[in-house]
């Protein structure tokens, strides 16, 4: 047992493979080692959930998993929503409905939407507004978010 | 913010996890789910030498109905509990409970099994492990063993568990079909850590009079409280207001707060006592209604 490993992983579809010591968290490996910064990183201790990611198809707090833990698996980041320089539905919905103002918590807060969405396509505000409890928003700009998520819920519905 | 140096193994099968227990000591850590562990490391509150990795540990995650109880492999997502209609069917009580665990996210990583060995006296799943008396299965280098929940949790954040231990399954008793369940809890937040909690499961026979009860309390105590004397008092009884308030009332000498920024003990024993006055009352109200 040597104590850097080798990881390999897809996220958005492309390859990245680097040595890493044991203690790198996944969030720390996707900004530093594969660039993607559109992952932020708040809190660092699983509370303000700007570093939700998707792995192997679930929403996960990048902050909470190490780098060495993620060897052979798929994950999507902030930067694989937009196919190219086209927004999302929700990524649309987010910029037509003020869902930010800062942006810091917006990656987050679009990846665990984006779970809600998939799992539950016609959410009540409520409902939304559980969806998005564990993530932070300092701006104070939650109405607009969730307004946003309902607005693209209805989008992706029709 | 960063966790300190660490070595990390992946076991494959549980064998495997507990020959590296063995051989490295009481200096590593099991890593299943990382929501309680990794933030702690990241606060560098634990350091372990080495992280032993059970999340590839396939055989542990499972749920399935098991001669009268349902039985949960240790590595099984909390979220995949929560959702799962066995679950649900077996002990409604369950997915109550893991809907104030964290947030979705953290379900999704969460298991049950990392929840129940970090012993955290204010979390759900450990209070209604010990309120609906369940079992935990440990295989160490002498084999397997079985140990009742009010005997696993001996302190905070302490189990009966050797350190060359694995929690391998959850088994919980299986309610009968017309339980009324809820859980009732304090917190600041959705999903914060619980003030206090308080579980209840009631049963009532064709007239009308208590058949079955079970009640636990989180965060009340060094380690989940199963209220016995309150649930002496419903035993057999007509659960009237009344038989509610006098069961509620035993609830003051049974638990053990301290205090903290979050409250005072004094308000945590209050609380208690009304959270199982609210909790049993939602229960019954729930009975015949599927959760």
């Amino acid at each position: 047992m040597s104590d850097s490993q080798t990881v390999s992983v897809t996220i958005n579809g492309h390859v990245y493979t680097a040595d890493c010591d044991p203690r790198l968290t996944l969030a720390d490996f996707i900004r530093h080692k594969c660039g993607l910064t559109g992952t932020h990183l708040g809190c660092e201790h699983g509370v303000c959930g700007a570093c939700t990611i998707m792995v192997d198809g679930r929403t996960a707090r990048a902050c909470l998993m190490l780098a060495v833990q993620v060897d052979g698996s798929t994950i999507t980041t902030v930067e694989g929503l937009a196919s190219g320089n086209e927004l999302n539905p929700l990524q649309e919905a987010f910029w037509d409905n003020h869902g930010l103002q800062c942006g810091f918590c917006t990656s987050g807060m679009l990846m665990c939407a984006t779970e809600l969405l998939e799992e539950n396509p016609d959410p009540s505000a409520e409902e939304v507004r559980e969806g998005i409890s564990g993530n932070l928003c300092r701006c104070t700009g939650y109405d607009s978010i969730v307004k946003s998520v309902l607005a693209a819920a209805e989008k992706m519905r029709s | 913010m960063k966790p300190a140096a660490v070595k990390y193994a992946r076991a494959g099968d549980v064998q495997e996890a507990v020959a590296l227990l063995s051989e490295h000591g009481t200096d590593a850590k099991v890593l299943a789910g990382g929501q309680s562990l990794v933030p702690l490391m990241n606060f560098r509150l634990a350091s372990p030498s080495i992280l032993i990795d059970i999340n590839r540990v396939n055989e542990l995650a499972y749920v399935r109905e098991d001669n009268g109880s349902l039985l949960i492999g240790a590595m099984t997502r909390q979220r995949d509990v929560e959702t799962s209609p066995v679950v649900a069917a077996a002990v409604p009580l369950l997915p109550q409970a893991l809907h104030h665990v964290g947030h979705v996210t953290n379900r999704n990583r969460g298991t049950v099994g990392g929840s129940v060995a970090h012993a955290d006296p204010a979390s759900e799943l450990p209070a209604l492990v010990t309120g609906l008396a369940g079992e935990l299965t440990v295989e160490g280098p002498k084999g397997q063993r079985t140990i009742a929940a009010e005997d696993f949790f001996v302190g905070t954040f302490t189990t009966a568990m050797e350190y060359d231990e694995v929690l391998t399954a959850v088994r919980l008793p299986r309610l009968p079909a017309g339980t009324g369940v809820a859980v009732e809890e304090l917190a600041r937040r959705h999903g914060d850590f619980a003030i206090v909690a308080v579980m209840a499961a009631v049963h009532l026979a064709p007239d009308g009079s208590v058949d079955l009860v079970r009640l636990a309390a989180s965060g009340v105590d060094s380690v989940p409280l199963r209220l016995h004397s309150a649930e002496a008092v419903l035993a057999g009884a007509q659960p009237t207001a009344d038989a509610i308030a006098a069961a509620a009332a035993t609830v003051a000498a049974s638990v053990n707060p301290t205090g903290d920024v979050h409250a005072p003990a004094s308000y945590r024993r209050d609380m208690a006592q009304l959270l199982v006055k609210r909790a049993v009352g939602a229960a019954i109200e729930r009975i015949g209604v599927s959760a």
